[in-house]
């Protein structure tokens, strides 16, 4: 019974996102998309560069302490990069969107329901999955690409400035190993791909929860603590998997 | 007012994302602008390449001057052929230019390493060096110094 109750959830989830989804994108929604940008993107900015700052000091902390011991000190920066764009900028980027904009669209969309925001837009002829669903669902899926993409640079500069201008590891070694070694496609390409994947994971969750949640105080924290839950849970596997998929040599 | 805010700061959201993918693609992945270098391939056949890979660099005196391109196996003669983009015009390499497998550091990357010749002819674009020796494998060798002491 259990399961059953967890197959039908989703499949209100596909049929969710399906229909947001369809007939989209439409040019008079190009305002609407870009409001959204605005909450799930740039505000999200200021955490992301921190973290991303924090992420790149350590890892060229830890790389340089350990690679110095064979004398190796030219590898931190191919390193460094390799982490970064493969694995960690794609993979902390959607954890923290979905810690800050995921159960923040959740709680939104919840609480228009509750307040039955979402069916006077029915009365009125408005349809919720176009005006409001579908919208944030575009502005995640844009958004995160450019976050990691702005996470990758912020690492990598910010482990630069640890490991070249503090350690005091040689330049020309630290970007010249990097370059010979990272492939744009290979790296950041692949990188870029396992984020658009994260972001339409971490938005369908949040906007579905939301929509889903009982229209209750209760139900909504339970709906945003289970965004957070279950699309880190889901970034994770899905980490695992097209990793096996994109670098697995079989 | 606060509309033109939020249309700004997108603007300035996407063009940051622009600016870090530019910089990413440019500074830490090394894709240089000029990308018009002429270059022209050779082959060589070694007998053991152990490890090398496509882009392995190909070096003359320690400096940079192609990457390997395509490795491939002749199955009946078992040797393995390795077909180099040498960077620049023909005429600059000799018949008789020799290839070595070699080995960056101890536990480095596999490299081509050139070893200029003395012959008047020069190789053009495809090419074959025929002076080779392929890489050292180390279990060959302990193998080899293990027969030899027990003759």
């Amino acid at each position: 019974m259990r399961f059953l109750a967890w197959l039908e959830a989703l499949g209100r989830a596909a049929l969710l996102w399906v229909n947001a989804m369809r007939g989209l994108p439409r040019w008079s929604d190009v305002k609407l998309v870009g409001r959204q940008i605005y909450n799930v993107g740039f505000l999200s900015l200021i955490i992301i560069v921190l973290s991303a700052f924090s992420i790149g000091a350590v890892l060229a902390l830890q790389f340089y302490t350990q690679l110095a011991r064979f004398g190796a000190e030219d590898a931190v920066g191919l390193g460094l990069a390799l982490v970064v764009l493969r694995e960690l900028g794609p993979v902390v980027t959607a954890l923290l969107f979905a810690g800050r904009a995921g159960s923040a669209l959740t709680a939104e969309i919840g609480l228009m329901k509750t307040t039955e925001q979402l069916s006077s837009m029915e009365m009125m002829g408005v349809d919720p999955l176009h005006r409001i669903v579908a919208p944030r669902i575009w502005a995640g899926i844009i958004s995160v690409p450019i976050l990691t993409l702005i996470f990758n640079i912020v690492a990598i500069y910010g482990g630069a400035l640890v490991a070249v201008d503090w350690l005091g590891a040689d330049p020309g070694g630290f970007w010249s190993g990097m370059q010979d070694v990272v492939q744009l496609w290979e790296d950041l390409g692949k990188g870029m791909i396992k984020s658009v994947v994260f972001a339409v994971l971490v938005t369908w969750v949040a906007v579905f929860q939301g929509y889903d949640s009982p229209p209750t105080a209760e139900g909504m924290s339970m709906a945003t603590t289970r965004t957070v839950v279950i699309s880190s849970v889901l970034i994770l596997a899905a980490d695992f998997l097209l990793t096996l998929v994109l670098y697995g040599d079989f | 007012m606060r509309m033109r805010t939020v249309e700004i700061s997108v603007g300035a959201f996407v063009l940051a994302g622009l600016i870090a993918l530019v910089l990413l693609a440019i500074q830490v992945s090394g894709v240089s602008l000029t990308q018009s270098e002429q270059s022209y391939s050779i082959t060589a056949r070694f007998d053991d390449i152990a490890g090398l890979r496509p882009r392995a660099k190909v070096s003359m005196a320690g400096v940079t001057i192609g990457r390997v391109r395509d490795i491939a196996v002749d199955m009946e003669w078992g040797d393995a052929i390795v077909t180099m983009e040498i960077f620049g015009e023909p005429g600059s390499l000799t018949t008789d230019t020799g290839a070595k497998i070699l080995t960056e550091g101890i536990l480095g990357a596999r490299y081509v390493g050139l070893l200029p010749g003395g012959d008047d002819e020069k190789l053009g674009a495809g090419d074959e060096i025929t002076e080779t020796q392929g890489a050292l494998v180390l279990e060959n060798l302990i193998g080899d110094f293990l027969t030899s002491l027990g003759d």
